[in-house]
């Protein structure tokens, strides 16, 4: 078995608290399909056959009766955790690890993404890696964000990555808010290679492949709970680090049964890929070299190895955010070639529909109304002279004659009276809007919600 | 038959005897008479004669009937002299059906003496004849790795793989005419693409490894067959027998479309193929009584005996055949990086001879600056030249060591494009060529000229930008165009001065004997 699938879907939308109040993150519908439907199609058509499904008991019971996700294929090893208990990523797998028995792949659900994946498994083969991840360029969303008052500040959370010439080799990783004096850059880094790229404009797709050594690391190295937050700066620092010499890392190793000091390095030992002598063999004796110049051999010698696959065509986002998500309601029906209009939806001749929307099943559109580059969810009911523009409306939701909605985002179950004009909201689910109501740039949600201040 | 023959001519002596005797108290009218009827007999004669003699050739040259043979030669004579005097006197009933029966049989001995006499000649004459039809060819097929350009080739090609579920990769951008028939791949369309992740047809380590060799990341012989050889390990150590099937049929099955998934990703080289041989007879050679275990313990360790007698040991005995050939002041020219030339270098170097050694490089592969490199981290003192310099270098070498790819059966060799440049020139200048080269490497076919079978890299390697500027970038709009990478190049004898093996310092003339001791020790 070469590598295991470990699909992520047990955060709590962090980012986008008021979407996902009453709905959990990972079935937020996406163009009328659930989100965590995105990476296991992604999945599924290149090749895997199962994927371990970290999530809550909630989430389970949400997809168990989904019926696009009992459509997929795959077969789904679900493993629910608790719900408010504050695991990250690390700990999820963790706690999984008697399941894995190869190298991983672990994707978040959020991940929107039309990606080659052979490219990424492709680095974390040739190279024997320890990471192999995708990143992005990132996507300037131009959307407003309903309910947010002033600018939104851009340059906070920024990611500093490194990359050597050819672009594949991740030599530095930091995000801003860890970079409190400002960036310093090893010297060891700058002497192994000379010429590297930063990078800020780019997006971590949270897709990683690591090798079972890592896992294996994890569940030592207890202190470790987010992949991207912790885990992967810390291997990609760890790639430079002087004890990574074999020769070194034996005399630590002495040293450390005798002083018991810092374990950490002791679990490099577990990380750091022991070549066997054969591979070793085959290596020294292959006149390839991944770099030039220098009097060092290849990968200088190094056995830890954090590759990444920037893509710099297609469609690759994380809907964590509020305009990402409206941003992947827009562009997901593109991906896939399925009718704009639901087949069982109900929609009257007089009605103006856009080419960019789609309308989900057992809906009904009544005349007169007109709908542009928006998405409708299933079983909702639109009556005569409505205008809906640039929004997402989601599933059962009933908006009454006359009204005007643009650029919202309607959450399930609401219902909107007559005549009622929304710009730039956020309705929270199981609302009620009173007739005739006007709201600009607001969050609508119910009073329970509030309480979480 | 010559047996009727036999059995009637003592009738018709009795008959000419008495007649003899009779004559002698003939008158002469009789005697005139007599002299009538012998000119009739002797026209007739000549008739059956000729019959006769024909049937008494055939009949001397079938084994066996040479005696009897012989015999009726002056039989039949006598037989037909016999019958003239006797049909005038007196015909009996019986002596007609003498007569029918002799000509019957005379007949059919005439036929079948026909028939043996045709299978006679054809037997003394088949033993020359058959040579000359063991030689006529029996159409040799030509490897399919050579006929690209014929789309009958192709497609059978296309139906193996589909059977073994291996994807077929697409040849890449315009060949050079002369080598269209051999494959052109890209290196950005890797055949991983068709596959799915995660692999189940094929064994990941072997996935990993087709990877690598297509992007380059194992090159070089030697470095090949130990990784191909490692991947088999792990493949051997994670096989399971299925029920009903034997160890030794299913493994060997079991390897062949990961030798083809290998193909595809980069054609085999000699070392690799040998390699290959080694292995499926070792595995066809297990007992069936033997349990799984034992059986894969069995494998694993013939693969590390054949590692370690073929490479390590073989380039350790090279290496002190080598030495002997290299002497204090010596100024030594090596092309490319060749594994083995680096290892002798280093391994003369720590016996402390005081030698200099000039490092030729080629593009697009610049190979030599690995080589470079490894020598100077030892502390060789080296000159760095492109192969455009050889010429204006090659007064100041004293001698030029080669590495080889492959040993063909004729004596050239086969290795890295330029080496045989190399080899000329030096041998215009009269410097000594010497190639090390292990015997796993050798191989049994024959070849004059590099066009034959080659490899065709990735025309894309050729592609250079410099100063911000890539002339090359549309080279497949340009219809005139054809870019072409070759890896191998053949090296007559003529330019080869020793090869140093394992087996010791053999003439480039010698290595079919080598192959054929080879093969009696198999």
């Amino acid at each position: 078995m070469e590598l295991q699938a470990v699909l992520m879907a047990a955060g709590g939308g962090s980012r986008m608290t008021d979407l996902t109040f009453n709905n959990p993150k990972p079935m937020l519908p996406v163009g009328n399909k659930p989100l965590v439907w995105y990476p296991l199609n992604l999945l599924e058509r290149v090749g895997f056959e199962e994927v371990i499904v970290i999530t809550t008991k909630e989430v389970n019971k949400m997809m168990s009766t989904d019926p696009k996700i009992k459509d997929v294929k795959i077969k789904l090893d679900v493993v629910c955790i608790q719900e408010d208990g504050d695991m990250g990523t690390a700990d999820a797998l963790r706690h999984i690890h008697q399941k894995i028995k190869s190298d991983i792949l672990v994707v978040s659900c959020d991940l929107i993404t039309d990606v080659a994946l052979h490219e990424v498994v492709d680095l974390f083969r040739a190279h024997n890696a320890t990471v192999a991840m995708l990143m992005s360029k990132a996507h300037e969303f131009t959307e407003i964000v309903p309910g947010q008052k002033g600018k939104k500040k851009t340059a906070e959370q920024r990611d500093f990555v490194g990359v050597d010439q050819s672009s594949k080799r991740l030599l530095f990783m930091a995000n801003e808010a860890d970079l409190e004096d400002g960036l310093s850059i090893r010297k060891s880094i700058m002497r192994k290679h000379p010429r590297m790229h930063l990078k800020t404009g780019l997006v971590d797709a949270h897709l990683y492949c690591l090798k079972k050594a890592v896992v294996d690391f994890l569940t030592e190295n207890k202190s470790i709970s987010s992949i991207r937050g912790e885990l992967v700066p810390y291997l990609v620092r760890k790639q430079f680090s002087k004890t990574t010499d074999s020769h070194k890392v034996k005399e630590d190793a002495e040293d450390q049964n005798q002083k018991k000091s810092d374990c950490s390095t002791n679990h490099e030992i577990l990380i750091s890929s022991r070549d066997e002598p054969l591979l070793q063999l085959s290596q020294e004796r292959s006149c390839w070299n991944d770099h030039h110049g220098d009097m060092s051999e290849a990968y200088h010698g190094g056995k830890l190895r954090c590759y990444v696959h920037i893509m710099d065509q297609g469609l690759c986002f994380r809907a964590n955010t509020i305009p990402a998500y409206m941003e992947a309601n827009r562009l997901t029906p593109k991906l896939f070639e399925e009718p704009a209009v639901h087949p069982s939806a109900v929609i009257s001749d007089r009605c103006q529909m856009g080419s960019d929307s789609i309308i989900g099943a057992l809906s009904q559109v009544a005349d007169k109304t007109s709908i542009k580059r928006s998405t409708i969810g299933n079983s909702t009911t639109i009556k005569e002279k409505v205008k809906v523009t640039n929004s997402i409306i989601m599933h059962g939701v009933t908006i009454e004659e006359g009204c005007n909605i643009q650029s919202s985002v309607i959450c399930s179950n609401v219902v909107i009276g007559r005549g009622a004009d929304l710009k730039h909201c956020l309705v929270g689910s199981g609302q009620q809007i009173d007739s005739d109501a006007e709201r600009n740039n607001e969050v609508i949600v119910g009073t329970d919600q509030l309480m979480e201040i | 038959m010559a047996d009727g023959g036999v059995t009637d001519g003592p009738d018709k002596n009795d008959d000419v005897e008495r007649a003899k005797c009779e004559g002698k108290e003939m008158t002469k009218e009789e005697k005139q008479r007599l002299r009538k009827e012998k000119k009739q007999q002797k026209k007739s004669k000549e008739k059956k004669d000729d019959a006769a003699s024909q049937e008494s050739e055939k009949g001397k040259k079938s084994d066996g009937k040479s005696s009897p043979a012989s015999q009726p030669l002056p039989k039949p004579t006598t037989q037909k002299e016999a019958p003239a005097p006797a049909d005038k006197p007196a015909k009996s009933k019986a002596e007609l059906k003498a007569e029918r029966r002799a000509r019957q049989e005379a007949d059919r001995a005439s036929k079948q003496g026909s028939k043996k006499g045709e299978v006679g000649p054809q037997a003394s004459a088949g033993k020359p004849k058959a040579p000359p039809s063991e030689l006529q060819p029996v159409v040799k097929r030509l490897p399919e790795h050579m006929q690209v350009d014929n789309p009958d080739v192709l497609k059978k090609l296309a139906k193996k793989l589909e059977r073994q579920q291996i994807p077929l990769r697409l040849d890449y951008g315009y060949k050079v005419s002369l080598f269209s028939h051999l494959h052109q791949y890209s290196r950005k369309a890797p055949l991983t693409q068709q596959l799915s992740i995660p692999s189940t047809v094929i064994h990941p380590a072997i996935v990993r490894l087709g990877l690598q060799y297509s992007q380059g990341i194992v090159a070089g012989s030697n470095a090949r067959s130990v990784a191909l050889l490692h991947a088999f390990k792990q493949v051997i150590s994670d096989y399971t027998t299925p029920p009903n099937e034997e160890l030794s049929r299913d493994l060997v099955n079991k390897l062949k479309p990961y030798i083809s998934f290998l193909n595809q990703c980069r054609p085999l080289s000699a070392s690799m193929g040998n390699a290959i041989k080694y292995i499926k007879k070792e595995i066809s050679n297990i007992p069936s009584q033997c349990k799984e275990e034992e059986a894969k313990r069995k494998l694993l360790n013939c693969i590390e005996c054949y590692i370690n007698e073929k490479i390590i040991l073989a380039a350790k005995a090279i290496a002190k055949y080598s030495i002997e050939k290299i002497s204090d002041g010596d100024v030594i020219l090596v092309y490319g990086c060749s594994s083995l030339v680096n290892h002798i270098l280093c391994e003369a170097f720590e016996k402390a001879i005081k030698f200099h050694v000039i490092v030729v490089d080629s593009r697009p592969r610049l190979e030599g600056r690995e080589a470079l490199r490894r020598l100077v981290q030892r502390g060789i003192s080296c000159t760095y030249v492109l192969i455009s310099a050889v010429s204006y270098i090659l007064p100041e070498v004293s001698k030029v060591f080669l590495g080889a790819h492959a040993l063909l059966a004729n004596g050239y060799v086969m290795s890295r494009v330029g080496t045989s440049q190399i080899a000329l020139v030096a041998k215009a200048f009269n410097v000594p060529v010497l190639v090390c080269c292990e015997t796993y490497k050798f191989c049994d076919r024959v070849q004059t000229d590099s066009f034959v079978s080659n490899e065709l890299d990735d025309p894309d390697d050729l592609i250079v930008t410099r100063k911000g500027k890539t002339q090359l970038e549309d080279w497949q709009q340009v219809d005139s165009l054809g870019l072409l990478n070759l890896v191998y190049d053949v090296t007559p004898p003529d330019f080869v001065d020793l090869v140093i093996t394992d087996l010791g310092m053999i003439p480039c003339t010698s290595v079919p004997v080598v192959l054929r001791v080879k093969n009696v020790d198999q």
